[in-house]
Formats: C-alpha cells, sequence, structure tokens
C-alpha cells in the first residue's frame, strides 16, 4: 500500500487531497492559539506584554530541530530505497526549516533587548540555532551548486545525516563552552513553571505551526516533483 | 592473499601516492602552514598588540587559524584526482570508497599536521602564549587536526566537482568543525592559566574517535556520488 506513494504521480495526488485537510485545521488553531495568546491570556507578572512573543518563537524553535528531524528521516529513506518522493521531501524541507530557524533567532532576538537588555548573547541555546540555521544554508547552498537533481539530493541527504550527527554534539559543546565562560548570568528561557493560561494558547500555537510546516511541505514536495518529472507523461496529464 | 591484506594493501597505496605527490612539490605542500602562520599574525594587527589582549585572544586566533589553513588545503583534497581522472579509477577498484578516502584523509593529515604543530610554537611565541601551555597546544593540536581533516573530508567530498566550490566548501564544513574548535581553545585556555586542560583534551579525543570511525564512510559516499 505504501509502495504505491513512492510513485511521484500517486504522491503528488495524495498531496492534493491531504492538502485541505492540514491547512484548514491549521488556520482555525493559529486563530484560537493567537486569539488565546495575544489578548485572553493575562500579561506576565515580570515580563508584562512583551513575553506574548513566545507564542511565535518557542514553536519557531521547536519546529526549527523537528523540521530537521523530518529532513534527515527523509534524506536516511532516499538514499536507503532511492525513492524520489524521498528525495523531493529532503529537498523541500530544507527552506521551510532554515524560516523557522531564522525566525526563531530573530524573534528571540527582538525579545532579548528589552529582557536581556542585548539583541544577541552567546547563550548556548542561541550558538546551537545559529550554526543549525548554517546546517540548513549550507544544505540549501550544495543543492542549488549540483545541477543533477539526484545527485543534488543524494549529496544534500548525506549533509543531512552528518548534521545529525553532529547537532548534538555542537549543542552539548556549545553548552559546555558557554557554563565556562558566563557562569553567572544563567538564561533561562522557559522561566518559572508556566500558567495554563498561557500554556494553552502555546500548545495550539504548536499545533499550528506543525500543521502549518506539513501543509507547506506537501505544496513544496508537489512543485518539487513536477518540476523533476516536467519532461514525463503524467505531468502533462496533470498539467493538462 | 586475503582481502583484509588487500585492503591494507591499497590502503597503503593510496597514502603513499599521496605523499609522495606531495613531496615533489613541496612549496605547494607548506602553503597551508605558511597560511596558518599568516592568519595567526594577523590577529595581533586587528585586536591590539598588548600582551594581555593577545594572551586573552591567542588560544581562540591559534585555533581559528589552524581551521582556515584545513579548509584551504580540504579545497584541494579530491580536486585534482577528479580533473585527471583518477578519482573514478580509484573509485572503480574492487576496494571500498570509505577504504580509499580514509587513505587520502590520512595522507592528508601526514602532509598538513605535523608541519602545523610545528609551526604552532613559534606561533604561539608569538601570540605571547605562556610556555607552560605550549606542551598542552601541541597535545590539543596533534588530537584536533586529524578530526579537522577527518570531518573536513565530508565537506571536500561533497563539494568536489561542484560549481562555486571554493566558497560552499566553508560554509558546510564550518558548523561541523566548530566543536573541535570550542575543545582546542578550551584546552589552551585553560593551560594558559595553568589550570588541568584534561577535560578539553579527553573531549577532542571523543571527537577523534567518533570522526575516525564515522568520517570515512560519509566521506567515501560523498565521493561515490559525485563520481557517479
Amino acid at each position: 500500500m505504501f509502495r504505491r506513494y513512492a510513485s511521484p504521480r500517486h504522491f503528488h495526488d495524495l498531496c492534493g487531497r491531504l492538502l485541505p485537510w492540514l491547512g484548514w485545521p491549521c488556520a482555525a488553531l493559529m486563530a484560537a492559539g493567537l486569539w488565546g495568546g495575544l489578548v485572553a491570556a493575562p500579561p506576565d507578572y515580570q515580563q508584562g506584554e512583551a513575553y506574548r512573543i513566545i507564542f511565535i518563537h518557542v514553536p519557531s524553535a521547536w519546529l526549527s530541530l523537528l523540521v530537521y528531524a523530518a529532513m534527515a528521516s527523509a534524506a536516511a529513506a532516499g538514499l536507503i530505497w532511492r525513492t524520489r518522493v524521498a528525495e523531493a521531501v529532503t529537498i523541500a524541507c530544507a527552506p521551510i526549516g532554515a524560516s523557522f530557524t531564522f525566525l526563531a533567532l530573530l524573534t528571540g532576538s527582538l525579545w532579548g533587548k528589552p529582557m536581556w537588555g542585548a539583541w544577541w548573547v552567546w547563550d548556548a541555546r542561541l550558538t546551537s540555532e545559529l550554526v543549525l540555521l548554517f546546517l540548513y544554508l549550507g544544505i540549501i547552498a550544495l543543492h542549488g551548486a549540483i545541477p543533477d537533481p539526484r545527485k543534488a539530493a543524494r549529496a544534500c541527504a548525506i549533509l543531512a545525516i552528518v548534521g545529525l550527527v553532529d547537532l548534538p554534539i555542537i549543542h552539548f559543546s556549545v553548552e559546555w563552552w558557554n557554563t565556562l565562560h558566563q557562569g553567572q548570568t544563567v538564561f533561562r528561557l522557559d522561566g518559572p513553571s508556566i500558567h495554563p493560561s498561557m500554556l494553552a494558547p502555546l500548545l495550539l500555537m504548536a499545533a499550528a505551526f506543525t500543521l502549518f510546516f506539513a501543509a507547506v511541505l506537501l505544496m513544496r514536495v508537489r512543485c518539487e516533483l513536477l518540476h523533476r518529472e516536467r519532461r514525463r507523461q503524467w505531468v502533462r496529464e496533470v498539467r493538462a | 592473499m586475503g582481502r583484509p591484506e588487500a585492503a591494507a594493501g591499497a590502503f597503503a597505496a593510496v597514502v603513499r601516492r599521496d605523499v609522495r605527490a606531495a613531496l615533489r612539490r613541496p612549496a605547494e605542500a607548506l602553503t597551508p602552514v605558511a597560511f596558518f602562520v599568516v592568519v595567526a599574525a594577523v590577529f595581533p594587527l586587528g585586536s591590539g598588540a598588548g600582551p594581555a589582549t593577545l594572551a586573552a585572544v591567542a588560544p581562540g586566533a591559534l585555533w581559528v587559524a589552524a581551521l582556515l589553513a584545513a579548509l584551504l588545503s580540504l579545497d584541494r583534497l579530491f580536486r585534482e584526482d577528479l580533473e585527471d581522472g583518477s578519482l573514478d579509477q580509484l573509485l572503480l577498484s574492487p576496494h571500498p570508497p570509505a577504504l580509499l578516502a580514509a587513505g587520502r584523509i590520512a595522507a592528508h593529515w601526514l602532509l598538513t599536521g605535523p608541519p602545523l604543530l610545528a609551526a604552532s610554537v613559534p606561533v604561539a611565541v608569538l601570540l605571547a602564549l605562556p610556555p607552560r601551555s605550549i606542551p598542552i597546544l601541541l597535545g590539543a593540536l596533534a588530537l584536533g587536526t586529524p578530526t579537522l581533516s577527518l570531518a573536513g573530508a565530508i565537506g571536500a567530498a561533497l563539494t568536489t566537482g561542484v560549481r562555486g566550490r571554493s566558497l560552499l566548501l566553508p560554509l558546510i564544513a564550518l558548523p561541523l568543525l566548530v566543536p573541535v574548535l570550542i575543545f582546542g581553545a578550551l584546552a589552551v585556555r585553560a593551560a594558559a592559566l595553568g589550570v588541568s586542560a584534561a577535560g578539553p583534551l579527553y573531549f577532542l579525543a571523543a571527537l577523534l574517535a567518533l570522526a575516525l570511525t564515522l568520517a570515512p564512510f560519509a566521506t567515501g559516499a560523498a565521493l561515490a556520488v559525485g563520481a557517479e
């Protein structure tokens, strides 16, 4: 049954059927989460209104890692089974993951200026997130530099898997480096245990972001498959 | 002749060929070391030459210079072989690509590592590192530079024969090399302060063990993709 969907044509059709089931719930959850986070949730007793950026920041940071995991899984599947669909998924993940990583860094920086008094600190989490952005950019650049799409996908898959092995090491080494350097200033992004009135919109937003990722991924995969298979009969039929 | 002997023979042949070819052009082989010295010597010019500033910057500067020198030499690791077709010949041999990649990486380290270690002593003096930290610096470089060669070779193999390679390689390889930079600089800094550098040195050794076991396979796979 699954083998059927390894064919680009069937996967393209499946994506088209799934998209509305992802898009509409995503819009509903995001509306509920934004209302809950920006209107219903009380201001924080320490940070006032500025904390509300976490409803964007925290889901972006979670997704930046989730997308990497998805990309590396698709990369492994593509290398093992050599399916064109898995290769397309690997490539489609990279720009989405880079965007989430960039959004997490940007919102974190906007929040950090009023809270910490600095746009950027060399905190362990910030540094790991920055290195993650470089990994994504490396994969995008490598893909752009190799003209043959199948070769490009396999090279990117190797890089994605190497990065997966390297990410925990980078995170751990950066944490070690940071603790020796700025032991007195311990920044806690998570803060004290969060109140249910703030947790609920946060989880809603996380669910909405995940659905958003899934929907955008399917759209990108469809485009990628159409582009790669543009000389095939089925693409002409779809276009007609 | 059994398979293990054949594999060891192929590995040794690759190493011998690379070392011999490099020794015929000694000026080219020593360029990365000259680059290392120049980069390290530029740091004081940019950061102020006071001994206190220098001592604070020196461990990081030394490691950044070593990292850039490794990147410079890794750019050439597979390029000439690809251009003259010998890479395809190597991959057509019955031996696994990982073994041949390991041979190339070993030769790369033999040609760049020891000269860099030797050059690091005068550079450390230039950067006003306390003399007591020089043995630790040498140990850290001895453990760290093979990891730079191993992890960087993955990036070199992925970018071989790719447009805009010389700019792409740093973008791909630098994130992989960050841990080596961190622990290498930590070890030297600890030694300069007179405290035990054992912790970072153990981490450098652990990174080396990990890179030794994984990097040849990733490099071999990347070469196989490129040669298809």
